[in-house]
């Protein structure tokens, strides 16, 4: 099955979900040393987001949070790709500057954590279920 | 979105890597919120500076675009660093810190970028005029320059503004197009509103208010007879930090305020809704007081004016920071104020101030006029806090 959504950051990625159904705070909410979610009482809270293809509603919290996707992809614990509902400004900032892949506009209800999950952010394409053209 | 020829090459890298990631940022949040063009901008202020919140990725970003070519195009001002530049050892910050904080400077310099390092641009230079687009981040300087001004903006991040720096323009939507400038709601306030912890604390109720409701909401205000800019400057930051406020309205004051209709949606604030706001940012007793600061945001002249004959010929016992710019200080300099209020032991904390600098749990209990520095008091540096007018503050680093 695929999916079509909108490109916030163009490039390819493939890899496992981890899916929250909450905001995520880049800043104070996600160690930047190790990727892991740390907001307390997060559904990802213990969990790293590191060489997973993230999937969230949308970006929360302080601006500063853009610089920390950026420090998680220079030191290698940043996801591979991001995959929003909303992608808000300080997502959006995070992954031109950290050149993260990223779609939003897309329904995440569609995805669990563990699915493997195809992201074209070239054409905004997500595929699953083993239906990927490239795959 | 149309973008003209002059910003296709700018994404196209035509003009170097810095430029095209500014373009990048740019285009993409012209997407995100519908914008059908890019509009040329005049100034910028850029948040994201002290040390203590950059990080090391901020200041490995910033110096990235440095090196890769990145140059203002428009007057481009700095928000508050994490230490005053010439006196932070006075302040208890550590060489480490300082060399860091140094190096983010640098790659501001580097691109062109005046390191002002205060929140209050709008008092030296930075003053846009009405009408006018700008990209300023900076909560507090995006409501007051949207309400008290009249220039157009949104809260722009640490790094969209500083692509708008680097371009010259921004994409239109937001507060930039008049439909967004018209209020939602109409706020009358039926409360005594005279000082800063007045005004603050209105900022609070309100701001709480349209938090919990909705963000992006224009209030009229109507009720407040009269308000310095020393009240405006604390109503903005604090209507900005508890309710993400980018733009208000009040008649007689602002200068949009007559040219929308009044809004239906009405709510009143009382008297009684106002003490509770100001009690709620009172939870420490004076004696627990062991830290006072004045300048959130920066102080204007006037206000260090009125500290210097507070101070005059008295002794504080308390560690005492007065926060300012430096353009200020150095005013502050000639006319004997800066003497006066060292003598008296206080200690000037200029570009910096009590919200961005590195002093989480150094304290216990903060006294201060700022509804502002309360709520980062609180959610920051894990102070307790008192919430008093600027006379009550001073007396309180004497006693």
């Amino acid at each position: 099955m695929t999916l079509t959504g909108r490109t916030i950051f163009p490039g390819k990625a493939s890899g496992e979900a981890l899916v929250s159904r909450m905001g995520i705070s880049f800043y104070g909410g996600v160690d930047p040393e190790t990727g892991v979610v740390t907001e307390a009482g997060h559904d990802l809270e213990g969990q790293s987001i590191a060489g997973r293809v993230l999937v969230f509603p949308s970006g929360k919290g302080s601006t500063v949070g853009s610089y920390v996707l950026y420090r998680l992809k220079r030191n290698g614990h940043a996801p591979i790709a991001i995959i929003n509902e909303t992608c808000e400004t300080i997502t959006a900032v995070g992954c031109i500057i950290a050149e993260i892949p990223c779609v939003d506009q897309i329904p995440i209800s569609e995805f669990a954590t563990g699915m493997q999950l195809h992201v074209d952010a070239e054409q905004g394409l997500i595929s699953f279920n083993g239906d990927c053209v490239e795959c | 979105m149309h973008l003209t020829s002059e910003e296709q090459a700018l994404l196209n890298g035509d003009s170097g890597d810095a430029a095209q990631k500014a373009m990048q940022i740019l285009e993409t949040l012209g997407r995100i919120y519908g914008a059908e063009r890019m509009i040329p901008i005049r100034s910028v202020q850029i948040a994201g500076v002290s040390y203590a919140n950059l990080g090391e990725a901020g200041l490995e970003w910033l110096s990235e675009m440095a090196e890769g070519g990145g140059r203002a195009q428009v007057l481009t001002t700095l928000n508050p660093a994490g230490m005053d530049i010439e006196n932070y050892r006075a302040l208890g910050i550590s060489e480490d810190f300082a060399e860091k904080q140094r190096r983010v400077l640098s790659a501001f310099e580097a691109m062109g970028v005046v390191t002002t390092c205060s929140c209050t641009p709008y008092l030296f230079g930075n003053l846009p005029c009405f009408g006018e687009h700008i990209a300023w981040a900076e909560s507090s300087a995006v409501c007051y320059a949207n309400s008290v001004l009249g220039a157009r903006t949104n809260r722009e991040g640490g790094p969209s503004a500083l692509a708008a720096a680097l371009t010259g323009c921004t994409p239109a939507y937001g507060y930039h197009l008049d439909d967004n400038r018209q209020p939602t709601l109409h706020v009358h306030v039926d409360a005594d509103i005279r000082d800063n912890p007045d005004f603050g604390a209105l900022g609070k109720v309100i701001g709480d208010r349209i938090q919990s409701e909705s963000s992006g909401r224009v209030p009229t205000i109507t009720g407040i007879p009269d308000a310095s800019l020393e009240n405006l400057k604390s109503f903005c930051a604090s209507i900005a930090t508890y309710g993400g406020v980018a733009l208000f309205h009040i008649p007689g004051i602002t200068p949009e305020a007559d040219c929308y209709e009044m809004p239906d949606e009405r709510f009143h604030v009382s008297q009684h809704d106002l003490d509770s706001g100001k009690a709620s940012l009172t939870n420490a007793d004076a004696e627990e007081v062991d830290f006072v600061s004045l300048g959130c945001p920066h102080l204007s002249l006037r206000e260090i004016q009125r500290v210097a004959e507070l101070l005059e010929g008295k002794r504080v016992i308390k560690e005492f920071w007065i926060t300012t710019s430096r353009p200020v200080k150095g005013m502050a300099d000639r006319m004997g104020y800066t003497a006066v209020i060292e003598a008296a032991g206080a200690k000037f904390a200029t570009d910096t101030c009590c919200v961005v600098a590195p002093i989480e749990g150094r304290f216990h209990a903060m006294a201060t006029d700022s509804a502002k520095a309360c709520y980062y008091a609180h959610a920051k540096n894990h102070f307790k806090t008192r919430l008093l007018n600027f006379e009550a503050v001073i007396q309180e680093a004497l006693e």
